[in-house]
């Protein structure tokens, strides 16, 4: 039972931490940089792409066997616009503002190479639940890594939290942080904190973990199929 | 007129794709090792974004026409994929030494959203008044993004053979880099007319 539970958590805590994929595989950066000028456009830029990869993960996953190898691409390319469509025409209709404030990057969500990169590394050769999670996971570990910029770069560009502003500090804000100079500068900076910090951490637990070997090494002969496949770099 | 040249102006230096408006910031990052390489995607972009600019402004008074505009994003991408296959086989046939020259990079191009990018923003903003516009605004973008990532290679390169802190190696130190050059770009926003 444990290990079936695994199939699914491990590709879902992947997709936030270890294959982060704004962080560790530096896919998706044009939303990363041009729409965290706030917490809060980072925040639904997260959300509307971790809708979209759920649903073309699923959608992939479920025709993994039907869509001819020859021309799989533009399959997945047509199935992630539909979605896209989807959020871009709900968004309009529901939240105008954000729609307009975030304009131009919400049909560029197609090219974001997050979703291609997962339809091809994952979901593509996996089971539609696992895929899913994946998706989720993916999704989330983007948006949080979005909503930090944002945080970040509205709170010394502008003096602002999620739009509510900090008396005294707002005074003081440093523009450069909202200009695209600062996008760059910030961006550059938080994936040497985070690669850091996650390398410092597996250390740990790789030391820990060094002495329970033998049952990991049972435990993993006994479920070949668990094997996450990795790199979904470019 | 006047708008020509203020379109051109503008789409090299003060929108910048790259490094003001954030388009195109894959292969930015992903091919600009070596300035040959660079000057090679740089050439296959401003190429392709120039006749993606005509036939997706076309296609988009199809659109317009027949009252399908949301179907404008689904469209668009799958013109474009279709229009770098069909460049693809048509260099080879016609102009085997440019094919061989742009080769790796056309495919690549597919994912690179400065391409959707110029052809919605040709619809969106000023430029959709006429094609000429929107075929500028295509060449005109392209340039930029040729000369940020020509800049980007150029740098990469002297900066291969510095000792840089390790954390910083790889993708850090690139994004500093694109963040010292977005902050002379920025200058050229003062640049009005």
């Amino acid at each position: 039972m444990k290990d079936r539970f695994k199939g699914v958590i491990e590709p879902f805590s992947n997709g936030i931490v270890k294959n982060n994929p704004t962080f560790r595989l530096v896919l998706g950066t044009c939303p990363t940089l041009a729409i965290t000028t706030a917490a809060l456009n980072g925040l639904t830029m997260g959300l509307a792409t971790t809708f979209v990869l759920i649903c073309s993960n699923f959608l992939i996953s479920l025709l993994r066997n039907v869509i001819p190898d020859k021309v799989r691409i533009p399959a997945y390319v047509m199935i992630i616009a539909a979605f896209v469509t989807v959020v871009d025409m709900v968004m309009a209709k529901f939240l105008p503002d954000l729609h307009k404030t975030l304009g131009l990057y919400i049909p560029l969500i197609v090219v974001n190479c997050i979703i291609m990169a997962r339809a091809e590394a994952f979901s593509n050769q996996n089971a539609p639940l696992p895929s899913v999670m994946d998706g989720l996971g993916t999704g989330i570990g983007f948006t949080l890594a979005l909503t930090v910029m944002g945080i970040i770069r509205e709170f010394l560009g502008a003096g602002s939290f999620f739009g509510i502003e900090i008396p005294y500090l707002s005074n003081y804000a440093m523009t450069i942080f909202i200009m695209p100079a600062g996008a760059f500068f910030v961006y550059g900076f938080l994936i040497v904190l985070f690669n850091a910090a996650v390398d410092a951490i597996q250390k740990k637990i790789d030391a820990k973990s060094a002495g329970q070997k033998h049952h990991v090494l049972h435990a993993e002969s006994a479920e070949p199929e668990a094997a996450n496949n990795e790199g979904g770099a470019e | 007129m006047n708008y020509a040249l203020f379109l051109i102006i503008s789409g090299i230096f003060i929108n910048n794709f790259i490094l003001s408006q954030f388009l195109g910031i894959c292969p930015f990052l992903g091919v600009s090792k070596k300035i040959e390489t660079a000057l090679g995607m740089g050439i296959a972009v401003i190429f392709v974004m120039g006749i993606a600019s005509v036939v997706t402004y076309g296609l988009n008074l199809l659109l317009v026409i027949a009252g399908i505009e949301y179907l404008r994003t689904m469209v668009f991408i799958l013109v474009i994929a279709a229009l770098i296959q069909i460049l693809e086989v048509v260099l080879k046939k016609f102009m085997p030494s440019l094919y061989s020259a742009l080769g790796v990079y056309l495919p690549l191009i597919t994912t690179n959203c400065a391409v959707l990018g110029v052809a919605i923003m040709n619809i969106t903003s000023l430029a959709q008044q006429s094609v000429l516009y929107a075929f500028l605004n295509g060449v005109a973008s392209g340039a930029g993004f040729t000369i940020a990532i020509l800049l980007l290679a150029g740098i990469r390169e002297k900066i291969e053979t510095s000792d840089i802190p390790k954390p910083f190696q790889g993708f850090p130190i690139t994004l500093i880099t694109a963040a010292i050059m977005a902050m002379s770009f920025a200058a050229f926003a003062s640049l009005m007319f």
